[in-house]
Order: C-alpha cells, then structure tokens, then sequence
C-alpha cells in the first residue's frame, strides 16, 4: 500500500482557434483534427516506495499543480499512466465545498463525506477532528463567522482525519498560526512515520528538507532533476537566479557532497578558506573559536560594482547567517579584467554541535536574483566540536549566564546560588 | 460502463445524501418558519388558481362544469412541467456551477447531476403533496387510477435527466447551448397544451401537438387527474422510447466528455 508508479506521464490541453474550430471537431470525429495541443506536462517518470516522501520544487508554472491535479485524479493524463496502490488524501484547496451556512459540524461531515466515507465513520473520528482543530464551541457554529484560519484548521484536520496510504501536500503546511503549522507539521511527519507515502509541493525549503527523503525539480513541464533534497533545492536556487540556466553546473566535493556554481563569470572564486587563529586550515572548529574566512576573487571582465556575500548553512541547508558586503558597505567598484581581490571575514564560531557549509555569492547588488556573478552552494564545509563548553543544543552558541534566587514562602530573600 | 458510475454513486452515497440534504437546509436557513414555506409556496399558487380562473374568470374545461376542472387541470400541468423546467435547467448549469470544486476535487462527477436532479424530485414531492391534499379535500381525488401516474413521471424524469445532462455537458464546451436551452423551453411551454386544452386548438395545428414528446406526458396527468382515467400506454411509448434513448446518449456524452470538462472549465 502507498506505492505510487508513474511512468511517460503527460498533460496536454487542447487548444481550438475558435469556437467554430471544437464544433467542426464534435460533429466530425473522423476528420482531421482541429485542435493543437498545449503540453504542460511531460515525459515524467518516477516510483515512490510505500513510506517514501518526496518534495516537488519548481517555479510557477513549471507543472507542479497539474502533477499534483493527476495524482489525485482530478484530471486525466494526456499520455503515461499512474498506478497508485492506497487511498489517497489530497491537501490541495483545504477548505474547499465548506457552506459558511452550516456548523463546523455539519461541514465536517460533508467533507468526510466528499472523500466517501460514510457518517458513522465521520462521527466515530468527530471527537478527534474536533480535538485537532482546536476551535471549542465554535463547531456548532456557522462557518462564516469563523476566522479564516478557524476555518483552515478545521478543514486540516478533517482532511487529515484518516491516515492515508499516499498523502499529497500543496502549500497546505503554512496554515494557522505557528503553532498550528508546527501541530500540523507534526501530523503530516507522524503520518509518515506509520507508512505513509507523501508527496509535497513546497517554496519551503525547511519544509522539504525537514521531511522529504528525495525531491524532484520540475522546469518547463519536465522532470530536470531528481536527487537529495539538499542538492535538487541548490540547483534550483541556482537556475531560479539565472533563469537560462545555461551556466549552472554541479561538482562532485571530496567529501561527497555537491557543489553547485552558477552565474555569468565576470568575478569568481578562485579560492575559499577557512583559517583558524593559527592561520591552519579548519576542517574542525571547536565552538567559540575566531575564524577567518579568506574568499580569492578573480575578474575576468569589467566588473561596475561587486559585493561578495557568505552564508553559513546547517546539515539540512537552512541559513544559520549570511552577509555581504553590500550590507557591510564596502561594495567594490570598477573593476577591470585581471584584477584579484582577497576578502578576510572574521567571526567566532558561535555554533552548535555539527557540520555547516558555507555558500558564497558574487552579485552587483544586495541580491545574487539580479546580476548574478557567481552563485556557490557548498563552497566549503567545516565541523564543530564542543570540547570546552557546556554541552548545550541547538545550532547557535549564545553564551548564556544563570542567576537563581530561590525563596521560601513567606520569607524574602533566601540563598542566592 | 454505467456499472463503475453505479458503483461510484454508491460509495459516494452518503455525499449525495448529504448535499440534496443540505441544499434543502439551505433555502430556509435564518428563516422563522422554514420548510413550512415550500408548503406555502404551491399552495398560495393552486389557491390563485382556484379563486381566479374559477371563480373570477369563471373559465371552464370545454366538456366540464366542475369549477375545480381547470384549476386541477392547470396544476397537474404545471406542477409536472415544473419538475422537467427544473432538472434541465439547473443541469444546464451544474457543472459550470460546480466549476471549482470539479477543478481542485477528485470525486466522482456524476454525483453533480444526481444531486440536482435527487434536489428537483425532493421538492417536487413537497409541492404535489400539497396538491394531492387539495385534491382530497375537494373530493377530486381520481382513487387507484392515481397511481398510474408513477410510471409516468418515472419516464419524464427519464427524459428531463438524460435530456439535461446532455445540454450540462454540450454547455461546458459551448455556452450558446445554455442560452438556446432556455429559449426553447419557452416556446416548448406554450406548444404543450398546460394552460390551453388541446381541443381549444384549430385542427390545422392539432396533429403537430404530437410531435411535441412532452405533450403526452402531459395528456397522462391531466386525464388522470381531471378526467381519473388512467393513460393511454399506446401514446406514452414514443415518448418514453425517447426518453431511454436520450438517457443511453447522456450517458455516452457524459463518459466521453468528463475528463475534458475539467480541463475546460
């Protein structure tokens, strides 16, 4: 259960120049045809293991929502096929066939109904549903005098009411409040854990890379890349800031991982470091310690304005700190082919337990989504160790100082530790 | 084919349930006297009848001089009529109605249909309820003869729902199917002999009321319950044949053309 195969899967739309075009069509099937055909899906070939999660990236219009819309069946593939083996639950348009007429209640029902479940089951899972959503007295009441997130956590949680054997996700993680979207996300990992397969469509990147074991990127209507999460969402990045994605290019580090370089070249890295204060290359950094990131540029063409940025990511790509020189106010300006420039960034590092790669980007402005030089995920990665301070969690090091007072009732002032 | 629809009707029961249910709640929701106005609507409209043509008009059935003739011929036609008008038109628009929910859901698409027409027949119950009631309190009820008139309505709604899902689905992909729809049955209306008797027509035009397939639907109920005979079955069996045929062709369009609706709409 919860196995999806999709293999030659493609989504045309029929286009007819006119009205009169799809008539002369109806009438005479056996004629030749008279509409073209307007592909938005192409060529998508992937098989997802029961328990397995997935997260689709692409920017819009790149066929996510049409892949989504044929794996739950709401349309029909032009081409290929997909065998889904479960029941399937779709996040797509939570919501959705809510009356604002009726109680939350009664909305309930429907839309357990809507999936085809029958009322006795709908009312034996009412007490969770309600528990969820956490909205008290208020599923008896109308819908419409509901807020609107009220309204989206009921919805989530009818719609997550059962634990499916594949699960399709659509944006639906950012619901509520941050407490709810934490609840929710908790839902969604639970329901993997129990063996459900998962696939989500996401712009966010924790999201993804939280959950998903495998992403896939869609451009254009086809699957372009298919691998770690951590890779798929670099890529991405980097065709997102070059748009023709002619210069991005993906190398194979030493120690496994992937770097991913992109941008028009005018500047480059010739050279990243990082250097302890003993001036020694730092693979490993114990927490607290200076280090200096030296970062060798080249220019290979005249270059008006340049700022180079650093960004310190963690095991799962989210940005622990980044800055640039734009933010620092020291862009450089005017600069001619054949010109090197060597940056020093100092910082402590104030991080926790762990390994962290650092990206850099050589861009005109603040942002590397304008005039992008050169884009580089994974430039170099480091780990930290804790020998010296207090063990402590979490990815930064702030140092903390603890005062107690401790009273005894009725008395003021007591031992002060 | 008709079996997996079947099939999937059947697992979707309970939506189909719920939503005629809930379409039913819905119109006299925030309302003081609720379902007693979908009593008070035909009644208000068999007693104008009654006092108008009856008793101000004082119009008579040619052949009859019962003053309740013509308000029970009048109803017995309207109120049928009434049944076909609704299901053709609302699923005319069914499927645009439901546009989003089509679009953004995955559930089976001949349960639009099943509501709008499961919705008519809830409220057509009501209304001829309140006529049959009217017929006993006068002591014009027509007594077994008025079960005769089942099998009737069973072809006409026969005829009403193949007849609207065909125009449900020519209308996603052209709207002027829509438009002429709601022309036609005008027209359709007034050639039907509902308010007229067919013998008030000059001979010239007479024969021609045959061609109309809905007239003999008509001529049924209007002997049954003003003349309580039951039907001539012969005159029924154009009609009826009609009815399976645009069933078995709603049917066909329907499955052929669903995958494309979503895309169209």
């Amino acid at each position: 259960m919860g196995d999806i195969q999709v293999s030659g899967l493609g989504k045309a739309y029929k286009r007819y120049p006119n009205q009169w075009a799809r008539l002369k069509e109806w009438i005479a099937p056996t004629g030749k045809p008279q509409h073209q055909l307007c592909w938005v899906l192409q060529d998508v070939d992937f098989h997802l293991r029961a328990g397995e999660a997935v997260g689709i990236v692409g920017a819009n219009g790149a066929g996510k929502s049409t892949l989504l819309k044929l794996l739950t069946g709401t349309t029909r593939p032009t081409a290929g096929r997909i065998s889904i083996r479960g029941r399937v639950a779709a996040l797509l348009e939570l919501g959705m066939g809510f009356h604002p007429d009726f109680t939350g209640r009664q909305n309930a029902i429907m839309g357990g109904q809507l999936l085809g479940l029958a009322v006795e089951e709908i009312l034996q899972l009412m007490p969770v549903i309600e528990a969820f959503a956490e909205i008290g007295e208020y599923i008896d009441q109308p819908v419409r005098t509901y807020s609107s997130g009220m309204q989206m956590r009921l919805a989530f949680s009818v719609a997550t009411a059962w634990r499916p054997d594949v699960l399709i996700v659509d944006e639906a993680l950012s619901v509520g409040d941050s407490y709810f979207q934490h609840k929710s996300f908790e839902r969604i990992r639970d329901f993997r854990h129990a063996g459900t397969t998962l696939l989500i469509v996401s712009h966010d990147r924790y999201a993804i890379q939280t959950i998903c074991d495998r992403a896939i990127l869609l451009d254009g209507g086809r699957m372009i890349k298919e691998g770690l999460p951590v890779d798929v969402l670099d890529y991405y990045n980097a065709m997102m800031a070059e748009r023709d994605h002619a210069t991005v290019r993906q190398e194979r580090l030493n120690n496994g991982r992937t770097s991913t370089i992109s941008g028009t070249g005018e500047a480059a890295v010739a050279d990243v470091r990082l250097l302890n204060t003993d001036g020694e290359i730092a693979d490993t950094v114990n927490v607290g310690d200076m280090l200096e990131l030296q970062v060798k540029v080249t220019v290979t063409a005249y270059v008006p304005r340049l700022v180079l940025g650093f960004m310190i990511k963690d095991r799962l790509g989210q940005a622990i700190y980044g800055i640039n020189t734009h933010r620092m106010d020291k862009p450089m300006l005017n600069l001619q082919p054949g010109e090197h420039i060597l940056y020093l960034y100092r910082f402590p590092a104030n991080l926790g337990k762990g390994s962290y790669s650092i990206s850099l980007s050589l861009s005109r402005e603040d942002s590397h989504l304008g005039t992008n030089y050169e884009w580089r995920d994974n430039a170099l990665i480091f780990h930290v160790f804790n020998t010296q301070q207090e063990d402590f969690v979490g990815s930064s090091w702030l140092n903390a100082d603890v005062e107690i007072t401790r009273k005894i009732s009725g008395k003021v002032g007591a031992d002060q530790a | 084919m008709s079996i997996a629809m079947g099939h999937a009707l059947w697992r979707y029961r309970g939506f189909v349930l719920g939503s005629v249910k809930r379409e039913f709640q819905s119109r006299y929701r925030n309302s003081l006297l609720g379902a007693a106005w979908t009593v008070l609507q035909p009644l208000a409209m068999i007693t104008v009848y009654t006092v108008v043509f009856s008793e101000l008009m004082r119009t008579r059935l040619p052949g009859v001089n019962d003053p309740f003739a013509y308000s029970i011929y009048l109803c017995s036609g309207l109120l049928t009529w009434g049944l076909f008008a609704e299901i053709v038109q609302r699923c005319q628009t069914v499927f645009l109605d439901n546009g989003n929910m089509i679009k953004k859901l995955s559930f089976p698409r001949i349960c639009l249909p099943t509501i709008v027409i499961a919705n008519a027949l809830v409220n057509f119950a009501i209304t001829f309820s309140v006529f049959v009631a009217f017929l006993l309190l006068t002591r014009h009820f027509p007594g077994w003869v008025f079960f005769t008139a089942i099998p009737v309505l069973i072809f006409q709604v026969m005829f009403a729902a193949g007849m609207g899902i065909i125009v449900g689905v020519l209308n996603v992909f052209f709207r002027d199917v829509g438009q002429f729809i709601s022309i036609l049955l005008q027209f359709w209306f007034w050639f039907t002999p509902i308010v007229y008797s067919s013998t008030t027509l000059p001979a010239a035009v007479r024969p021609w009321i045959n061609v109309n397939p809905m007239a003999p639907f008509m001529a049924a109920y209007q002997g049954i319950f003003v003349n309580q005979t039951s039907p001539t079955w012969a005159a029924l069996v154009p009609s009826a044949m009609l009815a399976l045929m645009l069933c078995l062709l709603a049917l066909f369009l329907f499955r052929r053309r669903s995958g494309e609706i979503v895309d169209e709409l």
